[in-house]
């Protein structure tokens, strides 16, 4: 059979053979679903570093963020909200750090989500910088907790679709758009 | 306060919610003192428009006192402003091009779901417009809270009257971007379908823009007699054949640009329009589209059309074959408001362009519901509703 491979990221392969080649190239594998997402942000490269790379900001665009505390320089423990209203939790370490360009990180042993992924920063010129998501995941309990995930939208493919436009939102405007109307709505969305 | 809500089909109600409180630095808080029902918020009255949940409350065009504003505002409390329809950032690329209505930020990053898998990109935040363009609360009521106040809002001088300057939120710049898009040259021949608000606007536009001549078709005799009173030669598509009678009065070439202002809700009796009347009551398809499909093969060879008419979804029959074959220029899009403001503020204020004929009737919020029976019943009478909650207050 003729080699179709293209030019085309790997995480939108309709082959999920190549999520293995993923793992080998781009990341420390912990686990088997991969996400891939780009967005396009109007602000300089360093600018969405230096906010990404203080991993105790990341829950003011991250909604199913509760918390990140920082452990050292590569470690940091990071609580998560679950179906249910329950939480999970899981360490993880950075596995490659290029300032200004790449955070790349897995979850250690015991993690409740095993994941790994990384957070790419590339100039676009005039557009200002590209940020592209790769993470790979293992969704919770198996294939029944991808779709309680996926219902209750905490499922991660949805979130860092979103998380990645509030980023933008942040980054850009400075505050996250909401079309809530009073306080109490807003606490709501959030929730 | 008290504000327009949809609940269904033909159902809307004036209900009492929650004061809109500042959420953001950029922020500001409108006491609404003009706000007028659409013909597009026909579009959601009738339940053509998907994302809609009960109790939204409803609303494009408004203007009002400017009665909070969030630390980042550059608004000032007292300043009157009119509110563009479409929500824009003013920070991200398409902002930057003026391209407002495609701003990446104002649509909340949960509701964009809905239009990236829809139309593959999200596009920009309205007011009172279904879940799909953000699910922000509307104008029909006491009070909004405006996002982006920084960006949107034109301060308007003071003694300039509410009615002189309302349009600015939608349908006057929404007209003139059209024959804009229209691409209109010294000695055109322009054709409007559709002589509501926006076409009428269009119709004053073109003239603007150097137009000859300009064709009105309508079928509400009201209507077609603003249009004439602009200039217009008008075309009651229920006296004549609208593809004959254009020929005839082109000298065989067509109209130079055509521009659709009816949308997906094309009246009429017509063959495509029955069927398109069928398949939207029985789910298999959406959009009503007798007037573009007409406008695509009146156009001369090498012609513009321009379709500032509301589409949302998917259509049939579209004319794809006389559209490449003639090699036709389509442009469209949601109004870019904030681009337009400041010129178009500049020509009302010069007397080169007037909005006030359009009003027919002026009600109070409590009358809102009235508002939109008779605007949906009595097309050829109903022009333009407009809302003054201050009608209320003198009541209570």
């Amino acid at each position: 059979m003729a080699d179709l491979r293209d030019d085309a990221p790997i995480t939108t392969s309709k082959r999920s053979d190549r999520i293995i080649d993923a793992t080998e190239n781009l990341l420390e594998a912990k686990g088997h679903s991969l996400v891939g997402r780009s967005v396009t942000i109007n602000r300089p490269r360093a600018e969405l570093y230096a906010y990404w790379r203080d991993f105790t900001k990341l829950p003011s665009f991250m909604d199913n963020v509760e918390r990140v505390d920082v452990v050292d320089d590569r470690t940091s423990h990071w609580v998560v909200k679950a179906p249910g209203g329950k939480t999970a939790e899981w360490d993880a370490v950075i596995t490659e750090e290029r300032p200004d360009e790449l955070i790349a990180w897995a979850s250690t042993e015991g993690a409740d989500v095993p994941n790994s992924g990384r957070i790419d920063f590339r100039d676009a010129g005039d557009r200002g910088t590209v940020v592209t998501a790769t993470i790979l995941y293992d969704p919770p309990a198996g294939f029944i907790g991808k779709v309680i995930a996926k219902m209750f939208q905490r499922e991660p493919a949805i979130q860092a679709r979103r998380d990645l436009r509030r980023f933008k939102q942040l980054m850009e405007t400075g505050e996250i758009a909401t079309a809530a109307r009073t306080h109490k709505q807003l606490k709501e969305e959030i929730a | 306060m008290r504000a327009l809500t949809w609940h269904g089909k033909h159902d809307v109600r004036v209900d009492t919610v929650d004061d809109p409180e500042i959420l953001n630095p950029r922020d500001a808080i409108i006491k609404v003192t003009s706000t007028a029902i659409c013909g597009s918020d026909l579009h959601l009255y009738d339940g053509y428009i998907p994302t809609m949940q009960a109790g939204d409350i409803l609303g494009h065009e408004f203007m009002g006192e400017v009665v909070e504003t969030g630390p980042k505002s550059t608004l000032k409390k007292g300043q009157r402003v009119v509110v563009p329809f479409t929500i824009a950032c003013g920070s991200c690329y398409h902002c930057g091009k003026h391209q407002y209505s495609a701003c990446d930020n104002a649509n909340p990053a949960d509701n964009q779901d809905i239009a990236q898998t829809l139309y593959g990109q999200p596009m920009s935040g309205l007011f009172g417009y279904s879940h799909m363009t953000g699910g922000y609360a509307g104008g029909q009521a006491e009070y909004v809270r405006v996002p982006f106040s920084d960006v949107g809002p034109i301060v308007i001088p003071d003694g300039i009257d509410d009615d002189k300057v309302l349009f600015l939120s939608d349908i006057l710049p929404t007209g003139w971007q059209a024959a804009e898009f229209a691409q209109i040259e010294p000695g055109d021949t322009v054709a409007v379908w559709g002589c509501g608000p926006v076409g009428l606007f269009c119709v004053q536009s073109a003239f603007l823009m150097g137009a000859e001549r300009v064709i009105a078709i309508d079928h509400f005799p009201r209507r077609l007699e603003l249009a004439a009173k602009f200039g217009a030669e008008t075309l009651n598509f229920e006296e004549s054949k609208t593809y004959e009678a254009l020929m005839q009065m082109t000298g065989g070439i067509g109209p130079d640009a055509c521009i659709d202002a009816v949308g997906l809700e094309a009246h009429g009796l017509f063959v495509d329009n029955v069927w398109d009347q069928i398949k939207v009551s029985t789910f298999t398809g959406t959009d009503r589209t007798h007037s573009i499909r007409q406008a695509i093969i009146a156009c001369r060879k090498g012609g513009r059309v321009s379709m500032p008419a509301v589409y949302g979804g998917f259509v049939d029959k579209f004319p794809l074959g006389a559209f490449m074959e003639k090699g036709l220029t389509l442009k469209t899009g949601q109004t870019h408001v904030q681009h337009y403001l400041p010129g178009l503020l500049a020509a009302i204020m010069e007397g080169k362009i007037d909005t006030t004929f359009l009003i027919s009737h002026r009600m109070a919020l409590s009358e809102a519901p009235e508002g939109y029976k008779i605007f949906h019943d009595h097309q050829n009478d109903v022009t333009k509703v407009v809302l003054k909650p201050g009608l209320d207050r003198v009541a209570a």
